[in-house]
């Protein structure tokens, strides 16, 4: 999928449920293919323990990956310039996770284009779990 | 800091795409239009995260003959590693990723380990907070610059949460 920066618009907005009712075994396959088996992702007798009453919850990682989908969809494959994420909330099972880039600015240069998107990704109660921005190029 | 290699393998990128539920063949099916539009199958934004397997030592995963800290017969098995049992305790704060070239199978990638910059702030809850950055360069066997992935983790005085 080319990404034509005619086609864009500053304030255009791309956004998609990434996560719907978020599994315990979906962390636990995250901890298997990223390597990071910390026990507060996938270890709910650990996690109650160890200072998480509501048990486990997701890598800020894991949010981070889902996230990128909304980006890739919208931009296409490769074309990723940058990626940046800050982890403002917690993830936890059960969460639905909405992933949001907007269109803040299209820069032209010859031959190509690049543009800045700013990330938000936010659960159902619409609270803030990542705020993050990136840049890709458009043809 | 430290160096290793990263093999990049078709199956590891499948269980990657799977786990974070994205189902673009771009990520599997070399005969696919998406895999062709892409010049071949790649891996997707933060899939060097991956290479956390190979990290000789790495602390969150168990290693035979280390006490691991998960649950067994008790509910914290061990009080070391990547559980700060010292009172304060530490978080994944901030990650990014700069890319120069598609990351696909086939490749084994050098990652290149290496300290970034600190800095500290006052927070309201944990005391004071540091902040630090640690680097990962990934390069291809030519040399060439493939991801540059930053990792800032906050570590807080008092323990919070």
């Amino acid at each position: 999928m080319a990404l034509r920066a005619s086609d864009l618009i500053v304030g255009q907005v791309f956004e998609q449920v990434v996560v719907d009712d978020l599994k315990r075994t979906q962390l636990v396959m995250y901890a298997g293919a990223s390597g990071d088996f910390h026990p507060f992702h996938s270890d709910e007798v650990f996690a109650q323990a160890a200072g998480s009453p509501a048990g486990v919850f997701g890598h800020g990682m894991f949010t981070m990956a889902v996230t990128g989908r909304v980006l890739t969809d919208a931009v296409g494959d490769g074309r990723l310039v940058s990626y940046t994420a800050r982890f403002v909330g917690q993830v936890w099972p059960g969460d639905t996770l909405i992933a949001r880039a907007t269109v803040v600015a299209v820069h032209r240069r010859a031959p190509d284009a690049l543009v800045d998107l700013e990330i938000q990704t936010v659960n159902r109660a619409g609270d803030l779990v990542l705020a993050g921005s990136a840049v890709a190029r458009a043809d | 800091m430290k160096t290793f290699r990263f093999p990049v393998e078709a199956g590891q990128i499948l269980q990657f795409a799977r786990a974070i539920g994205d189902p673009n063949p771009a990520y599997v099916d070399p005969e696919s239009d998406a895999a062709t539009n892409a010049g071949g199958v790649l891996a997707p934004p933060t899939f060097t995260q991956a290479a956390d397997h190979y990290e000789p030592g790495y602390i969150r995963r168990p290693e035979p003959g280390t006490p691991w800290f998960g649950s067994g017969r008790e509910p914290i098995s061990a009080t070391q590693g990547a559980f700060n049992a010292e009172g304060g305790s530490g978080f994944h704060a901030e990650q990014s990723f700069e890319y120069h070239r598609p990351v696909r199978p086939g490749q084994v990638l050098t990652v290149d380990v290496k300290a970034g910059r600190t800095w500290q702030k006052d927070g309201r809850r944990g005391g004071k907070l540091t902040f630090s950055e640690i680097v990962q360069e990934f390069r291809d066997e030519a040399g060439a610059l493939v991801v540059t992935a930053t990792f800032v983790g906050v570590t807080t005085e008092r323990r919070v949460g």
